[in-house]
């Protein structure tokens, strides 16, 4: 149940003490490594995370993440036997390293490349949103964050064995009329839950064919 | 109980105008609702970390634009923030303000950034009050043996 000792956790000063844990659930107690560079929502996401009974260990960047998890190349922290996280959840956004690079480290560790990583933003780009779930994000959330966005969170934790995806959920992914969804997701089979793109109807008359298909529709010249 | 039944009823009118008013938004409520008896204070904390990101982001800003040469990505990065903080305690005038003030920095327009920032100044300084009032009311309730209505 506790991490240990050899690691010093960033902890907020209300952590300690203060939670009252129901019994027989400690040693279930999902552990989340949040991510953020903004105190205020640092603040925020532990308390969302803690009221949705996680463990919470709060860090400023992705650099302090990476040695959290013992990833970074400089301070390779060895013996993290005890160490458990169920979750990463890290802003997109931050000085040095961004969200988005620390995904793709993450991503790159035998360690935790099977630890789901989910990516906020205040800003709703699809581009971006698209890159980060190929990356491997398992989701990506708009900010300000809810207790309803933390809590749909906590189906990826409690889901350890699954190795592929039965259907990502995308948290307030606005689709609109074009959905750039690449064909080439990496480990996922073509059922974003929220799509309404068919890859696997390649004579399916939709506006998501092929440029070449279009080409040899609409052009003659 | 009558002086308090009072003052839950004007910390709840005071608090409704506030939102009418767009001072602040669903947000707030949301952390509102992360308050309890284990985490009395989360409100006023969070605030207050809102406070003194702003006062700093401010700062920087006003040093900033006051440059012979204005790093505009600077002045950027420093509303971002402010945009996101405030965002994320349901400050919807000063976050507003910020959207502004990102296309100014973008279309690197000086006047616009300095008027945006007297403008981000005012928006911060009305709503820090205003919380401080809801904060003073929630505490009056309090003191006279009453709980906070939500």
């Amino acid at each position: 149940m506790e991490i240990s000792g050899v690691l010093s956790r960033r902890n907020m000063p209300d952590e300690i003490g203060g939670f009252d844990l129901s019994p027989g659930h400690s040693e279930e107690e999902a552990h989340v490594l949040a991510v953020d560079d903004s105190l205020v929502d640092r603040k925020v996401i532990e308390r969302l995370l803690k009221i949705s009974s996680c463990k919470v260990t709060a860090v400023d960047s992705g650099r302090r993440a990476l040695q959290f998890l013992g990833l970074d190349e400089e301070k390779n922290s060895a013996g993290l036997d005890g160490l458990k996280v169920d979750l990463i959840i890290t802003d997109y956004c931050m000085p040095g390293m961004t969200g988005y690079e620390l995904l793709k480290k993450i991503k790159e560790s035998s360690t935790f490349r099977e630890t789901p990583v989910v990516i906020m933003s205040s800003e709703n780009i699809l581009t971006r949103i698209d890159r980060c779930l190929e990356e491997g994000a398992e989701d990506f959330i708009v900010k300000p964050v809810k207790l309803s966005d933390v809590k749909r969170l906590k189906d990826y934790m409690t889901r350890e064995d699954r190795d592929g995806n039965e259907g990502r959920g995308i948290n307030k992914r606005k689709l609109g009329e074009a959905c750039d969804v690449s064909p080439s997701l990496s480990s996922s089979p073509p059922s974003i839950s929220s799509s309404s793109s068919s890859w696997s109807a390649p004579s399916s008359p939709t506006s998501l064919d092929s440029p070449t298909r279009r080409l040899k529709t609409s052009t003659c010249d | 109980m009558d002086g308090v039944v009072q003052l839950q009823r004007q910390l709840l009118d005071y608090t409704t105008q506030l939102f009418q008013e767009g001072f602040l938004n669903d947000q707030f409520t949301q952390l509102q609702q992360l308050q309890d008896e284990t985490n009395p204070d989360f409100v006023v904390e969070v605030v207050s970390l809102f406070f003194e990101d702003s006062e700093r982001l401010l700062n920087e800003l006003a040093n900033t634009l006051d440059q012979q040469s204005i790093d505009f990505r600077k002045v950027d990065s420093h509303v971002h923030q402010l945009k996101g903080s405030s965002s994320s305690i349901g400050a919807q005038r000063v976050q507003n303000v910020c959207i502004a003030f990102r296309n100014f920095c973008d279309a690197q327009n000086t006047e616009g950034c300095l008027k945006c920032l007297q403008q981000v100044k005012n928006e911060y300084a009305l709503v820090k009050n205003k919380l401080e009032t809801l904060f003073q009311l929630e505490q009056q309730i309090l003191a006279a043996g009453g709980s906070i209505p939500m």
